[in-house]
């Protein structure tokens, strides 16, 4: 028997072909409609995955010129200035891309520039994640691989910016080298290891080039691949809002709608990318000149992305150094590095910390708004500032010069808001979320206020308030709140260490707490003392007509 | 829900809410889906902008060709990374704003809802998945037949070992390269690059000289390792305002003072100097030495002050080191003081 119907035209007898190999019809019927919520803030990711496919596509284009090779040469390109310099034969290919290939300086920019925009976008997509609590079951391990693509890029970047072999990556590599030096016992083998040799040696470039295009990428896409996968198991995530559960998922269908927008969405990112490069000179290496280990040129600065770890470099006191039996820790590097790896291993480490909290175990698939997870958000405000004050250190000296400063001061404000800060952010943004909290509950017992002031028969004023429609007050009221949990003892009688943390965590997280409105608090509004939004109109209903 | 409750929620309130969920808001009709004509605008809005896509993709060629690479002439490059790069940029954007317009005016707006499942694996999924664990286990033996079990436990940990070893010869061990330099006794001072030797006379109150050991820039192998060790400041200072530790009065020459280049904190070049301070400022990230009390860090991340270069003059008047440095440069590192 046949059931099967034999296709007629070219495009039909085309799809049995490859459906009758390759089972493309079930992936299209089981994927072809799936369901995505759409919100501006969800294109943070996909801008960093097409950032991600445009590094790869330019990337190629570049090894096909790039020669990663520390031997030595004397230049001979079309870029006057350096005509006759001596020069690794990387730094020499380099200059080529720029000057003796069309198309190569724009595909080295695109590059370039395509690694900032990816590092930023992964990093405020991160922020998106965290903000609104989409980190949370079943999501935390998705969380984690975010976490290392974050790490990852930071990897791919830095070994990328070294590759040019120009005056100012070098000295990059050479405060990664002392900083590997400082590491105690292993950390002048390892510099020997990476270097070949001494600093800076004629291996390295090499090594990184390896990283740069194969290793790191390979185990970036790897993880990209993981992350995208769980992405489609656990479907997206969506805002809260009338219709809109932890067991739906509201939006539009792939086909056709994701396709023409995602799709179209990878041309602007790609586009856009593209007009900076063609118009905006990024690490123009050959002012730089080739790498030296003598000359350095002031307002030294890596990529925005390394930011933070310069910075932290220079924020660390000098004098802390620990001698034990004659054997130096150098804390002014070792310090930046403990608590650098201390703050990501907190970022890593959240949902789960956040999770043991609350002790919830259910799926959470309705993101929260940040003021409605007051604790949360004002931690994640702390991490920013934190980050932040990291980052506008890497760029004290310039600072200093346009602010007309002293640099010493700028560095030491520095020092202390490094500490103050993130203090100073968490006790704003709580009380910040707090209060709007407020007046989410304000708006939902007693209406928005609509500013017509109106005097009533016997000389009384009062200001109308109008009641928010039913998907308004839905938004408002629905969002998951915690109470403070009791330390209690265990079957044996006993509280233990843990409980007690847990308890105090609990407190700090939830002792302010807005809850949102409960339908008795709702009923008791409308009854009793109401009369702008349900008695007034019965009395006076000309003049409180509701625009609506 | 069902599958949902099934999890404890914690210390999560159950709040009841004043209102039932009231579904999905009613569907807002946008102009092209109301009336014939301005979808058929938003069509040849769309075929506009793939048009100029079109013709972005020829403006690229054309910049490929129009401006060749002319050996001293960089607004060659400057034109074709231009017109190249805004070709490219509006044969991208064409597509994707095309692309996005369409499905924004003409295709369907009306938000679906789709049903979640939890992440957990049904009950008899599970129950299937264990039996098949036990059914291998069975069939292999794993658990009954322990030697094997552990005889592979040690085989699986010792055999990435060689994939470690292997690695040894990424470098040399480190020995004491860290704590030598080029310069011995009787080494002349030269300018960096140009390696020309400095006679003490040259050098006059206040000046600057970049300094490399003689023979440096004519090494063939391992001139930037040495480099990057070996490089050194001279500074001549009023010899008044040295404040000079007795055991190393030695060190100078009539206010000429000798220091490495290489930060103690990371090993970037100090090459900044103020002359009226007498201050050398690290680009890098500002640890500040006083030269005239014998390079200490007055300000900054790093610790220790910048090593001395002994130095003296020569028969003929020139600088030369009386030896090597007495303490590593560069950045601190466990062992340096062994």
């Amino acid at each position: 028997m046949s059931s099967t119907t034999e296709p007629k035209t070219a495009l039909g007898k085309a799809a049995n072909y490859i459906d009758e190999r390759l089972t493309v019809g079930t992936v299209l019927k089981n994927f072809g409609r799936k369901v995505f919520p759409d919100h501006w803030s969800f294109m943070l990711g996909e801008v960093a995955m097409y950032s991600f496919v445009i590094l790869i596509i330019s990337g190629t284009f570049l090894t096909f010129f790039f020669q990663p090779s520390m031997a030595h040469t004397y230049y001979d390109g079309s870029y006057a200035p350096l005509k006759g310099a001596e020069m690794t034969v990387a730094y020499a290919s380099s200059l080529d891309i720029s000057f003796d290939i069309r198309g190569g300086l724009l595909m080295r920019q695109i590059h370039h520039w395509a690694a900032l925009v990816f590092m930023a976008a992964a990093g405020l997509h991160m922020l998106r994640v965290f903000f609104t609590g989409a980190f949370r079951k079943p999501r935390e391990l998705n969380w984690v691989v975010g976490f290392l693509l974050f790490i990852l890029g930071m990897a791919a970047g830095f070994t990328g910016y070294s590759l040019p072999d120009d005056l100012l990556s070098g000295n990059g590599l050479r405060i990664i080298d002392g900083m590997i030096k400082g590491v105690p016992v292993i950390g002048p083998a390892i510099s020997s290891g990476l270097f070949g040799g001494e600093f800076p040696g004629t291996e390295v470039i090499a090594r990184l080039y390896s990283l740069h295009i194969m290793i790191i990428p390979a185990l970036i896409i790897a993880l990209l691949a993981f992350h995208l996968m769980m992405v489609i198991v656990h479907k997206h995530t969506h805002y809260p809002g009338p219709g809109r559960s932890d067991a739906n998922v509201v939006g539009y269908p792939l086909m056709p709608v994701y396709v023409a927008k995602a799709g179209g969405f990878f041309f602007l990112v790609f586009g856009v990318i593209a007009a900076i490069s063609a118009t905006f000179t990024i690490n123009p290496i050959w002012n730089y000149g080739p790498y030296d280990p003598s000359p350095v040129s002031a307002g030294t600065q890596p990529d925005w992305y390394i930011g933070w770890l310069d910075g932290a470099l220079r924020l660390a006191p000098g004098h802390l150094d620990i001698a034990i039996f004659g054997y130096v820790i150098p804390m002014g590097v070792m310090l930046p590095i403990i608590v650098s790896l201390v703050f990501l291993a907190l970022v890593a480490a959240y949902p789960f910390i956040e999770a043991w909290v609350t002790g919830d175990k259910r799926e959470h698939h309705v993101l929260d708004r940040p003021r409605n997870a007051p604790t949360r958000t004002a931690i994640g405000a702390a991490g920013v500032v934190f980050y932040a004050i990291l980052w506008a250190a890497a760029s004290t000296d310039l600072i200093a010069i346009f602010f007309q400063m002293s640099l010493n001061h700028v560095l030491v404000a520095m020092q202390i808001l490094l500490i103050l800060g993130p203090v100073m952010a968490y006790w704003i943004t709580k009380r910040t979320c707090l209060a709007l909290q407020r007046k989410d509950r304000e708006i939902v017992l007693h209406g928005r206020e609509t500013g017509r002031v109106v005097r009533l028969p016997h000389g009384e004023y009062i200001e109308v308030h109008e009641p928010v429609d039913k998907y308004e007050l839905w938004k408002l009221v629905d969002f998951k709140d915690y109470e403070p949990i009791m330390p209690r003892p265990n079957k044996d009688g006993k509280i233990t260490i843990g409980t007690k943390i847990r308890a105090v965590l609990s407190r700090i997280y939830f002792e302010d707490r807005i809850a949102p409105v409960s339908k008795a608090e709702y009923e008791i509004a409308h009854a009793d003392h109401s009369p702008a939004i349900e008695e007034q109109p019965k009395r006076k209903p000309k003049a409180l007509k509701s625009k609506r | 829900m069902s599958d949902l409750e099934k999890y404890t929620a914690g210390s999560a309130t159950n709040i009841v809410r004043p209102i039932a969920d009231p579904g999905l808001e009613p569907h807002r009709e946008r102009m092209t889906d109301k009336s014939e004509h301005h979808a058929r605008n938003a069509e040849r809005q769309v075929s506009a902008m793939f048009i100029i896509s079109m013709i972005g993709a020829v403006i690229a060629v054309w910049g490929f060709f129009a401006f060749p690479i002319v050996e001293g002439d960089l607004s060659a490059t400057r034109n074709n990374t231009f017109w190249m790069g805004i070709g490219m940029a509006l044969s991208l954007l064409g597509i994707g704003f095309g692309a996005v317009h369409w499905a924004k005016t003409l295709m369907p707006d009306n938000e679906v809802s789709e049903e979640r499942h939890t992440a957990r694996s049904t009950d008899e999924a599970r129950a299937q998945a264990i039996e098949i664990v036990k059914l291998a286990d069975g069939e292999s033996g794993f658990s009954r037949r322990k030697l094997i079990r552990r005889t592979l436990y040690g085989a699986l940990a010792f055999f990435p070992i060689p994939a470690v070893v292997i690695f040894g010869d990424l470098g040399p061990v480190v020995g004491d390269t860290l704590k030598r330099t080029m310069w011995a006794p009787g080494t002349r001072l030269t300018r960096d690059p140009t390696g020309i030797p400095i006679k003490a006379s040259e050098v006059t109150i206040g000046s600057v000289f970049h300094v490399i050991p003689e023979g440096l820039s004519e090494l063939e192998e391992h001139k930037l390792e040495e480099k990057a060790k070996a490089a050194v400041l001279l500074v001549r200072v009023n010899p008044g305002d040295l404040k000079e530790d007795p055991a190393k009065a030695s060190w100078s020459y009539d206010g000429i003072v000798a220091y490495s280049k290489i930060c103690t904190h990371v090993g970037c070049p100090v090459a900044l100097y103020e002359q009226h301070t007498h201050h050398l400022l690290c680009p890098c990230h500002q640890s500040t030495f006083d030269l005239a009390d014998h390079c200490k860090v007055i300000f900054g991340p790093a610790a220790r002050p910048l090593p001395q270069l002994p130095i003296t003059v020569d028969d003929e008047g020139y600088l030369v080191a009386q030896s090597d440095f007495l303490e590593p440069v560069g950045p601190s590192f466990w062992d340096m003081r062994k």
